[in-house]
């Protein structure tokens, strides 16, 4: 087994992607629970929870230019580096829409919802479960997954759609209600951009695996 | 340099100078080798790297009009006062550029320095044989002909065999002059491999004008120039955010 240092800091680095990637889907599901239940104190976690996961994308960012820098990574191993960096900004950038529905949480706290929370919660369930499933891709570096991942983007494309919508006939018949939905239909938006980026992360994988870019 | 305090100092110097008759090759050299860590020279032809090597274990010694200022240090004690030269050499091993097995069979190789050094005990020279090969990753590639030549090997065979024979002697130190500029990339990645596998237990500094060699395998870098260090840093800073503009243009391949 050659370059058997190489091997060891490559595997270092997908189980720091690993574990970052663990967080933001925790950070995911704590901010939905916190928006159904008005938990504020879970919502400030969620907020300080950003910090952690921004120090381990710098981290893994500091170890892909370090294997950049000493080891000379070529073919596989150069994709693999470059999709690494790609892969942990479209995390990061989950993480803070995650930590920005948190904020929002925070702001409505005292406030009866103008409508039942059930299909935000459905959408944040949707995109968790996109990125535990983009993430088994990676892994498995399993191409069909990483392209079924990317398919499921419609699902949340079409309940973003879907609140919009009902919000829209709530505030027609209520103006009294607009500001808390603008409020929603931000968060709604926000889920509806983690779903993206997560996509962004399934064709990171395909690349990977054939070195083309996935046009859908 | 980061940490360091922390870590224990193998070898050190203080203001060394060296020089080739009227030319000086080193000036001023201060610098703190690390224990059991990977140290890369690196610079460009000329810059007084492989003398430093040479100096660490007086091998300029019998140049003639060659002279040294200064002190270096090993494990605290004066190298040059406190060292009896054979007692030194034994703690502190090279290997160089081109693999120089002896002409004698593999099992002579590696046998030559324990013997030198008194041990006659065939079972014991049997012991050293095989666990300086197998330190070495080349035990299960020779151990059905160690009566063979040690010429018939390969060049990387011949320089893990080098390797080897170094180890034989259990020194403290290894210094590797380009320990792989002869060898194929294959050759040389397993070398790579076995160095910082050594590392975990030998201090190893080595000279390499491969520059991406330093990058792989070491912790430390020193990088040289007209004979003086000017940087010295942990490797992953020297390659990534080099302090001195210097250093920059020389790994980034701008002079050298």
């Amino acid at each position: 087994m050659m370059r058997y240092n190489f091997d060891k800091e490559l595997e270092s680095l997908h189980l720091n992607l690993l574990q970052m990637a663990g967080l933001v889907e925790e950070s995911i599901e704590s901010t939905i629970e916190a928006l159904k239940k008005h938990d504020v104190e879970l919502a400030k976690k969620v907020a300080q929870g950003d910090n952690i996961i921004d120090k381990l994308e710098k981290k893994i960012e500091k170890q892909c230019i370090d294997l950049i820098a000493r080891q000379q990574p070529l073919a596989k191993d150069l994709r693999t580096i470059s999709s690494v960096l790609k892969i942990i900004t479209d995390l990061e950038r989950i993480a803070d829409q995650s930590a920005d529905i948190a904020s929002y949480t925070i702001k409505m706290a005292r406030e009866k919802y103008i409508k039942p929370i059930k299909d935000i919660p459905k959408m944040a369930e949707c995109t968790k479960n996109m990125v535990n499933r983009v993430i088994d891709a990676y892994i498995k570096q399993d191409i069909e997954e990483a392209k079924a991942v990317i398919a499921s983007d419609d699902e949340v494309d079409d309940l973003f759609a879907k609140i919009v919508q009902e919000l829209t006939v709530i505030v027609k018949n209520n103006p009294q209600t607009v500001e808390q939905a603008i409020n929603l239909v931000v968060i709604a938006k926000y889920l509806e951009r983690m779903a993206d980026h997560t996509t962004n992360i399934g064709e990171w994988i395909i690349y990977n695996v054939t070195g083309e870019h996935y046009k859908v | 340099m980061e940490n360091k305090q922390l870590k224990e100092i193998k070898i050190c110097t203080k203001g060394l100078n060296f020089f080739y008759g009227d030319n000086q090759a080193l000036k001023g050299i201060n610098i703190e080798i690390l224990a059991k860590k990977v140290t890369a020279l690196i610079g460009p032809s000329g810059c007084g790297k492989s003398t430093f090597l040479k100096t660490l274990n007086r091998m300029n010694d019998l140049i003639p009009e060659a002279r040294l200022e200064g002190e270096i240090y090993l494990d605290n004690l004066n190298l040059y006062n406190d060292y009896d030269i054979v007692e030194l050499r034994k703690k502190v091993g090279m290997v160089f550029q081109k693999p120089n097995p002896f002409p004698m069979s593999i099992y002579d190789n590696i046998a030559y320095g324990p013997r030198i050094h008194g041990i006659k005990n065939k079972a014991v020279l049997d012991q050293i044989v095989e666990s300086s090969l197998q330190k070495a990753a080349l035990w299960e590639e020779v151990k059905d002909r160690l009566k063979q030549n040690a010429l018939g090997l390969s060049g990387g065979q011949q320089q893990r065999l080098c390797i080897a024979r170094v180890l034989a002697v259990e020194p403290e130190v290894v210094l590797m002059d380009e320990p792989t500029s002869a060898l194929d990339p294959l050759a040389t990645l397993k070398i790579e491999d076995l160095i910082q596998e050594l590392a975990d237990n030998y201090t190893i500094v080595i000279v390499t004008h491969n520059m991406q060699q330093a990058g792989r395998i070491s912790d430390y870098t020193a990088f040289f120039l007209h004979g003086e260090i000017v940087e010295y840093e942990t490797t992953s800073k020297i390659f990534s955010v080099p302090n001195d503009k210097r250093t920059e243009d020389y790994i980034t391949g701008r002079f050298g």
